[in-house]
């Protein structure tokens, strides 16, 4: 049983006997998936064109070009304008820097809200596990659009951060339950149990054991987000919450479009194109960071 | 039990080779296996897990996945089996060929009563009126001996316990007088004086039927006494095939000898350290181009990988598939096989200092009725009044069977705070009486290895963080973690890379290694080990009982040792301590414990332990204890083993009625302590 053994089942590559660490494995494996590079490339252009695009273009998303309405896209007009004139480009810069800031902001705020207090709720058990989840099922009765309608008054033309605290509040609920049921079945694990009889501490355990044990169905729950709170940001945008005309964002614009999408395509399809390229590229981000996690994937096998 | 009875070939499997798709590849369970089950004989089948021995009977049945490719032919009775469709199998399955499954519960249908459940198979096979059949379901309950068997014909199966549904399965097997039996791991799921009784049961059976039993098993002491001839598995081939008795007296092919000699034995008999045979059993996925055993094997020469070994015949009962078998046996007789050094010497430390004492530990679980207004109705004893001492730098073994309260025990012991009733002490310190900054302190002395390392280690974490976790813990700076993370792999046996990967890439052994690693990472004084090689692979089990052993000399380690497997026990252990319902009925040195087991309870264990030595097990005298373990909600008055112990109706009447009313404590008699009434023998 010595290093015949060893290497006869676990390979003999690697002869440098040097010990990485989980976090450099990870990194490691999640760079070697090329569709996960090129989705996290793609959000990265995504960024940087819906910041500095906008510099590029003679228009602005605020500007009327009388001379040109409901022109399809051009030299001076790239991707066309609306019925008023506005430059549909511009618009869709505009409303990428809205978006893709909130929807991402959501999707990892309510995720890692959503990964804690279910982990902690599944973890210490008890009291603790059913007042959260006595909060839980509150937040789950109350229907969320009302209620931020109701406060839009109050965060309405302050700060979109506002709206992403709204947007989280009432997104982590269903996630937490998923979570907190996962942690009640890992803490009987032996390894949970080993590592409790080590004495290390429960924060510890959730972080080192419980979360990337969850990590599938958190990344998973995390990528669904991302859309989910693009659009739940346009429904308050259509009711007139959220963000306001002029000011856009690809779920107004989206909204707006549908109506014309057949007729004129380029008010709704540059829109929708953005939306579906970072969703997209969001789940493939996803699908590598759970591949990174997991040992046990095919795809990454190899350290 | 002879060879003289066992007729012509009943079953003749010929060139047989069974195949799974899978994503890593072809599995290629069965690889050209020629068998013959013969009228009215028991043939043992003896493999590791993945061996392809369950594969191999479950063809004889037609119950293999759609999925299976197989090739070459069973015959029975002219036909052959694998040529039917499944309708045509019907006919066959429960009537000619019957099946005992390993897991009895998900063998019975849960929504109907056993006795239907047989009447169902009667009447599929033959025109019997319902009563006839119910009749006839009763008389096969009583012939596999369940009490009552009327009334509990109309019981359904999670009424029944784990050794009363492997009778029912029996039952059913037998309910249409099958000329073969086919009966896989039938008590791998059981405790050993259960699975004593159904060994019995199993001879009642065929005695009854006349008919042949295929038996399918891991375990070389089940077989010893219950075959008349034994084929050993590997890698999908059967090497070795013969008469039990010379099997076993003089195995031909170099795993089985390794084999045999890997297994440690209640009766002491291996006078060397426990053979380890190199590695772990082959995946079916990759099997090497030669022999599936060369890689491990300590006799392989170029030769072996160059094809496949077939089976030939070395004597007219015997044949094994070896290309060295004309050498094998003056190899083995010059000792150039398998050299181990001399047998581990229990410690003979004897010094004063303990390092783990118990005192009346009591753990009760309450039972709770009720959803909403949520009342206690009863309490479970698990843990009632244990007393044990582990001297430093010994092992203790702590035995018992499944629900005696061994694994609350220890968990009572690992919390490191007071107990219900009783006292712990840890190296001299009373653990209720610890701050929780000691307790942490303590923690680093303390540590468990549990029984499997499938579970024990974090899969999505890379071994060398799952060693360097306690140290991490007690705050060690991160590159004298790498440097004892090392220190830790080679000592246990493993390379310094292996730390970059993950669990899934190591085998069971290997895995335990690591578990004790991280167990060792701390310098503990004491550890626990939670039956740690139980879940392991029968030739790779001597490997970590090797470790352990070497291990206690070298950091002079105190080992509690809990364990079901009283072979295992008597390899590793200086003292033991026998426990039944919660409570120690004996204790004391372990050569004493088993050469002169005091407690009829300690009796009866011992003597339900199968020997891989068929001459031994065929003239053993097995004492079959009565009935299942009594539920610890509801324990029997007096001494807790009363009602299962076949002393107390030697005794007088008044010494009997003691048994009922009081309980006995634990006293000295000899060298060790016994809890019972009944006058030394």
């Amino acid at each position: 049983m010595t290093t015949a053994h060893a290497s006869s089942t676990a390979g003999a590559d690697g002869l440098s006997g040097e010990r990485l660490s989980r976090g450099t494995l990870i990194r490691r494996r999640f760079m070697r998936n090329k569709l996960a590079v090129f989705g996290l490339c793609v959000i990265i252009i995504m960024f940087f064109m819906a910041f500095v695009g906008p510099y590029f273009s003679q228009w602005n998303y605020y500007e009327n070009d009388f001379e040109n309405l409901l022109t399809p896209p051009s030299s001076s007009h790239w991707f066309g304008t609306t019925q008023i004139g506005v430059d549909v480009f511009a618009q869709t810069m505009r409303g990428l820097q809205k978006s893709l800031i909130i929807g991402l902001l959501v999707a990892i705020f309510s995720t890692s809200l959503s990964a804690f207090i279910g982990s902690v709720a599944g973890y210490v058990g008890g009291r603790t596990d059913r007042g959260i989840m006595w909060v839980v099922d509150l937040l789950l009765v109350i229907p969320s659009l009302l209620v931020l309608v109701i406060l839009s008054r109050y965060y309405q033309g302050r700060s979109w951060l506002l709206l992403v605290v709204g947007l989280t509040i009432f997104d982590w609920m269903i996630t937490s339950r998923v979570v907190r049921g996962l942690a009640m079945s890992l803490r009987e694990r032996d390894f949970v149990r080993a590592a409790r009889y080590m004495g290390v501490p429960t924060r510890k355990i959730i972080a080192r054991h419980l979360l990337p044990n969850m990590a599938s169905i958190i990344i998973i729950a995390a990528t669904l987000n991302v859309g989910g709170a693009i659009l739940g940001e346009t429904g308050l945008s259509y009711l007139g919450f959220g963000v306001q005309a002029p000011d856009v964002s690809l779920g107004t614009l989206i909204a707006e479009g549908t109506g014309a999408a057949l007729t004129y395509p380029w008010l709704f399809m540059f829109a929708g194109a953005s939306l579906v390229l970072t969703v997209l590229s969001v789940s493939f981000i996803g699908d590598g960071l759970r591949d990174a996690f997991d040992p046990g994937s095919a795809k990454s096998k190899k350290i | 039990m002879s060879l003289s009875h066992a007729g012509e070939n009943l079953i003749e499997i010929r060139d047989l080779s069974v195949t799974f798709p899978s994503e890593a590849g072809t599995v290629r369970a069965v690889r050209n296996v020629s068998l013959d089950i013969r009228a009215g004989e028991v043939l043992g089948i003896v493999g590791e897990s993945g061996s392809g021995k369950t594969v191999m009977s479950l063809s004889m049945i037609g119950l293999l996945a759609e999925s299976a490719t197989i090739t070459g032919t069973i015959n029975y009775g002219g036909v052959n089996l694998l040529s039917l469709d499944d309708d045509a199998m019907s006919k066959y399955r429960g009537k000619d060929i019957a099946m005992v499954f390993q897991d009895p519960l998900s063998a019975l249908n849960p929504v109907h009563t056993i006795g239907r459940q047989i009447a169902e198979a009667l009447h599929i096979h033959s025109d019997i009126s319902k009563e006839a059949a119910l009749k006839r379901a009763v008389e096969l309950l009583e012939i596999v001996g369940i009490p009552r068997p009327a009334e509990r014909a109309q019981s359904y199966p999670h009424e029944f316990s784990g050794g009363m549904r492997q009778r029912v399965m029996i039952a059913l097997a037998i309910a249409n007088q099958p000329k073969v039996i086919l009966a896989d791991e039938p008590t791998t799921a059981l405790d050993v004086t259960v699975q004593a009784q159904i060994l019995d049961v199993l001879k009642t059976a065929r005695d009854m039927t006349g008919a042949a039993v295929v038996l399918v098993t891991h375990d070389l002491g089940v077989v010893a006494g219950l075959a008349d001839r034994v084929a050993i598995m590997y890698g999908g081939k059967v090497v070795e095939i013969g008469n039990v008795d010379e099997v076993y007296a003089a195995p031909a092919m170099p795993y089985t000898i390794g084999l045999l000699r890997s297994i440690p034995r209640i009766d002491g008999a291996e006078s060397s350290r426990l053979t380890s045979i190199e590695g772990a059993p082959p995946s079916p996925v990759a099997l090497p181009t030669g022999c599936a055993f060369a890689p491990r094997c300590p006799a392989a020469t170029p030769q072996c990988d160059a094809s496949v070994p077939e089976l030939v015949s070395i004597s007219p009962t015997r044949m094994t598939a070896c290309v060295r078998q004309s050498e094998i046996a003056g190899l083995q007789a010059g000792g150039k096989l398998f050299v181990e050094g001399p047998r581990h010497i229990a410690s003979q430390s004897t010094g004063d200092a303990v390092a783990l004492d118990v005192r009346g530990l009591k753990k009760t679980f309450p039972l709770m009725k009720g959803s909403v207004l949520r009342r206690q109705v009863g309490s479970v004893y698990a843990v009632d009044g244990v007393d044990l001492t582990l001297r430093a730098g010994r092992s203790l073994a702590l035995v018992g069977e499944s629900g005696c309260g061994k694994t609350t025990t220890l968990l009572e012991i690992l919390n490191m705070v007071a107990p219900e009733a009783g006292t712990i002490t840890v190296l001299g310190r009373n653990v209720a009486e610890l701050s929780k900054k000691q307790r942490l302190e303590m923690r680093k002395d303390l540590q468990i290895v549990f029984q499997d390392p499938f579970a024990s280690l974090d899969p999505r974490l890379p071994i060398g963080d799952a060693i360097a976790e306690p140290l991490d813990n007690f705050g060690m700076p991160k590159a004298e973690q790498n440097q004892r993370v090392m220190e830790l792999l080679e000592l246990v046996g493993l390379q310094r890379d292996h730390a970059s990967r993950y669990p899934s890439e190591f085998s069971g052994g290997q895995r335990q290694r690591i578990a004790i690693a991280r167990a060792l990472a701390l310098n503990p004084k004491v550890i626990v080990l939670d039956e740690p090689v139980s879940a392991l692979d029968v030739s790779v089990r001597a490997g970590v009982l090797n470790l352990l052993a070497e291990l206690q000399e070298k950091l002079s380690l105190s080992y509690l040792f809990v364990s079901h497997d009283l072979a295992v026990v008597q390899h590793v252990a200086d003292d033991i301590a026998v426990m039944y319902l919660g409570g120690i009925v004996e204790s004391g040195p372990v050569d004493e414990v088993f050469a002169r087991p005091q407690h009829p309870y300690t009796q009866a264990l011992l003597s339900a332990v199968p020997i891989p030595d068929p001459k031994v097990e065929r003239v053993r005298k097995r004492i079959i204890l009565q009935g299942d373990l009594p539920s610890p909600a509801n324990p029997p008055t007096g001494c807790r083993f009363h009602t299962r112990c076949h002393v107390r109706s030697t005794l007088s009447t008044e010494l009997a009625a003691k048994c009922v009313n009081e309980r006995p404590e634990l006293t000295d008699r000899k060298s060790s302590r016994v809890a019972c009434h009944a006058p030394l023998n």
